[in-house]
């Protein structure tokens, strides 16, 4: 019994957290808004090098080979990052999808080595694909089947994340045999909700700053124990989400029976706390927070988007009900 | 990063489940918080001590079987699956204890240890006053040199268990001129020292174990100093840390509070109405026994539990209230039957723990003090006027 990030699992994630720190940050995003993916190529081609778009990518296609709790732990720094784009679809949710799959061949070399993004949709809870313009291949899964998408005409939905573009995919298209729809889901919802605990991070320690800065009546407005207890209500929900995170990590990576309901609940915690953190944030840095200058609002709406992406609170309650009320009652991370 | 537990840590796991389903009461003991309940849990802990139960991460030499603290929280899950009875010692086995062992001397150990885990000596936390709650360097009562030891007077209220416990370990002021933390000692006495006068309090729930405590001139010989003259405050921080940290509340009985009330949900048909709260109480002990696990992996690799404690303290205390806020709702009109009812749904267990849950957030600190100290000591904002 070793729970607990290694020395080598956190040196992993201070290395990312450094590159990504000196590669623009919330720069990075407002060109990816605007429409410009230069400066984000730049980014992605430095992870790339590193080896962190090839996390979870098999050792003979040129990947890492980690298991799940790398792979969370780097979606949490580009939560923290803020980093935009189809991340998620490509470290994590496309490598599983295609996992002992003739397609695997095709994409996951170039995937891993950062030469190439991938994004998917998944009818019931991933209507659309995120930022398909960008990538060199759409997956639609649909049921438990996947296909190779058809690239989108016409323009994408924007999301309420102004980095997020969400395209429409057409039905049709080659299908992949032996695709693993539902695995892959569940990545995606583990990886929703590193992202998600990552954004939490970022706000909390944003809020942080900006209220031991601030100075109202003569203090700093950290100093008042109103700001004081809603700061400390953030640092608590996080606290307790992580080890729920990484808890659902180990249960996917044994393979055990109650994984989806372990990812589920991870989720579930995670997006609240990245909620609520959001809606702390804002309220503690008063009217400054409520403007597009000020780079909170990044992270701010991507709390939002990842909340309703890759399942519903809702959903993901009742699956987690579902499974109790079959008796699965087995421990998270057994 | 993993959760598997070594072949020995199963096999002691195993062992406790065996003992416990063969030992348990099948009838629950009258509460311990009642003169005949006490009376009972006190056997219990010698029961329990003869297998060599009651404190199985201590030393050997204490009673104990040096139980790494991995399988010490196997063990309390495994004891409160067992809905084994609550533990009349837990002030000294939890709170005292560590303290003991961290600044006790080794006479002091020898002498109280062994009586502590064998339930002979049952001991009260005297910290609290009439006038210092939650400021608690603002305590007034004394402590007189005199030769050979010391002569304690005050007021001690709010202490749980003293209206039959043995002993009481509390802070006292030894230096009238030294301000707040400075000038504090900590003492060890017996509750039926001349000088002592026990009253006991009612509470909330009715059961009458809650006390005050007055103290007039009650002698303490210098044996009985915790630590060092003027040093109390430092010796009672590191009770106070496991009041908050995992020591007094470790996650066993919150995950059984949990199976219980996923058990009750199924039991009455899945109710939807309450569906989502029970998920997140599922959920919510769950995320308490996992970072619990995280913690302990720190501590055995040599970090030392600062004041994340209270980032603990504030979960659990709030944890329990949600499951058994969300237990009563399940049960209806029933709900409002109290433990002792005949009619009590679930043998009274919900009514039972609702109230008592109701304290978390007051006693080992308030929330409101924790919060505090978890913006102040674990985020770095600006420290309150004191
Ligand atoms: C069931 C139970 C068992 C207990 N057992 C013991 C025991 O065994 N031994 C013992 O010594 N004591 C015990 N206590 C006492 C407990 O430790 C105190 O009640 C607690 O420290 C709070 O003190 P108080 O009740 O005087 O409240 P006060 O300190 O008077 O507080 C009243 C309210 O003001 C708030 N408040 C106070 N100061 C601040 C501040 N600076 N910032 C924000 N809010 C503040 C508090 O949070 C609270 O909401 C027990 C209490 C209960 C309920």
């Amino acid at each position: 019994m070793k729970f607990a990030r290694t020395t080598g699992q956190l040196d992993m994630a201070e290395a990312l957290r450094a590159l990504l720190d000196s590669s623009g940050g919330a720069a990075v995003a407002r060109s990816w808004a605007d429409g410009d993916q230069e400066p984000w190529r730049r980014v992605w081609d430095r992870l790339g090098e590193m080896g962190l778009c090839g996390v979870a990518v098999p050792h003979r296609h040129g990947g890492l080979e980690l298991d799940s709790v790398e792979l969370a732990l780097c979606l949490e720094e580009l939560g923290y990052a803020g980093l935009p784009g189809p991340c998620l679809e490509s470290i994590a949710v496309v490598p599983a999808l295609l996992a002992d799959t003739d397609a695997e061949q095709d994409w996951l070399p170039a995937l891993a080595a950062g030469r190439a993004v991938a994004t998917a949709a998944f009818t019931e809870h991933v209507p659309r694909a995120l930022d398909a313009d960008a990538a060199a291949v759409l997956f639609r899964c649909d049921g438990d089947s996947a296909a190779v998408a058809r690239r989108p005409d016409g323009a994408p939905e924007r999301s309420i994340d102004p980095t997020r573009r969400l395209w429409k995919l057409d039905s049709g298209g080659t299908t992949i045999a032996g695709a693993r729809v539902a695995a892959a889901f569940d990545v995606g919802v583990l990886g929703c909700a590193a992202q998600s605990l990552g954004v939490a991070r970022r706000l909390l320690d944003t809020s942080v700053r900006y209220v031991g800065e601030r100075h109202q009546f003569g203090r700093p407005v950290g100093g008042f124990q109103a700001v004081k207890h809603h700061v400390a209500n953030v640092a608590l929900k996080i606290e307790f989400a992580r080890p729920l995170l990484y808890g659902a990590c180990l249960s996917l990576d044994s393979g055990a029976e109650h994984a989806p309901r372990d990812v589920s609940a991870a989720k579930l915690a995670a997006a609240e706390a990245a909620h609520f953190a959001s809606r702390t944030a804002l309220q503690v840095h008063g009217a400054i927070g409520y403007t597009a200058e000020n780079d909170l609002q990044l992270w701010l709406t991507k709390a939002t988007a990842l909340r309703s992406a890759w399942g519903t609170a809702a959903w993901h309650r009742r699956r987690v009900a579902d499974a109790l009320a079959d008796g699965c009652t087995a421990p998270i991370g057994s | 990063m993993d959760l598997s537990f070594t072949a020995d840590d199963i096999a002691f796991r195993d062992e406790v489940r065996t003992w416990l389903r063969e030992n348990v009461p099948a009838e629950p003991l009258p509460s311990l918080e009642t003169e005949r309940g006490f009376a009972a849990h006190r056997e219990w802990e010698r029961t329990l001590h003869a297998a060599g139960l009651s404190v199985v991460s201590w030393p050997v030499e204490f009673g104990g079987r040096n139980a790494s603290l991995v399988r010490w929280l196997l063990f309390e899950e495994e004891y409160y699956a067992a809905g084994a009875p609550g533990r009349v010692g837990q002030n000294g086995i939890f709170l005292l204890a560590p303290t003991m062992f961290e600044h006790g001397t080794p006479e002091q150990q020898r002498r109280l240890l062994p009586r502590m885990a064998s339930g002979e000596d049952v001991w009260a936390q005297a910290w609290s006053e009439p006038e210092a709650g939650s400021d608690l360097a603002g305590i007034r009562s004394r402590a007189r040199r005199v030769p050979g030891g010391w002569r304690l007077s005050g007021q001690k209220t709010w202490s749980s268990r003293a209206a039959f416990a043995d002993r009481a370990f509390g802070l006292f002021r030894s230096d009238p001129d030294a301000q707040r933390h400075r000038g504090l000692t900590y003492y060890l006495f017996p509750l039926d020292a001349e000088g002592v006068t026990v009253r006991p309090i009612g509470r909330l729930d009715g059961k009458p174990a809650f006390a005050e405590i007055f103290l007039d001139e009650v002698f303490v010989p210098d044996a009985d100093v915790l630590g060092e003259v003027g040093a109390g405050w430092r010796v009672a921080m590191s009770t106070a840390g496991s009041e908050r940290g995992l020591s007094l509340r470790s996650p066993g009985r919150f995950l059984a509070a949990a199976r219980r009330l996923v058990e009750s949900w199924n039991a009455r048909g899945g109710d939807p109405a309450v569906r989502d709260r029970v998920v997140d109480a599922w959920i919510g002990a769950q995320a308490y026994r996992l970072a619990t696990f995280e913690t302990v992996t720190k501590v055995l690799d040599g970090a030392s539990i600062g004041p994340e404690a209270s980032l603990n303290k504030v979960f659990w205390s709030e944890l329990d209230i949600n499951l058994h806020e969300t237990a009563l709702e399940l049960l209806g009109p029933e709900a409002e039957l109290a433990a002792d009812s005949p009619a009590a749904p679930d043998g009274g267990i919900w009514a039972d723990g609702y109230l008592f849950s109701l304290a978390g957030p007051i006693y080992a600190g308030t929330n409101e003090i924790q919060r505090n100290v978890i913006a102040e000591r674990v985020l770095g904002l600006p420290r309150e006027p004191r």
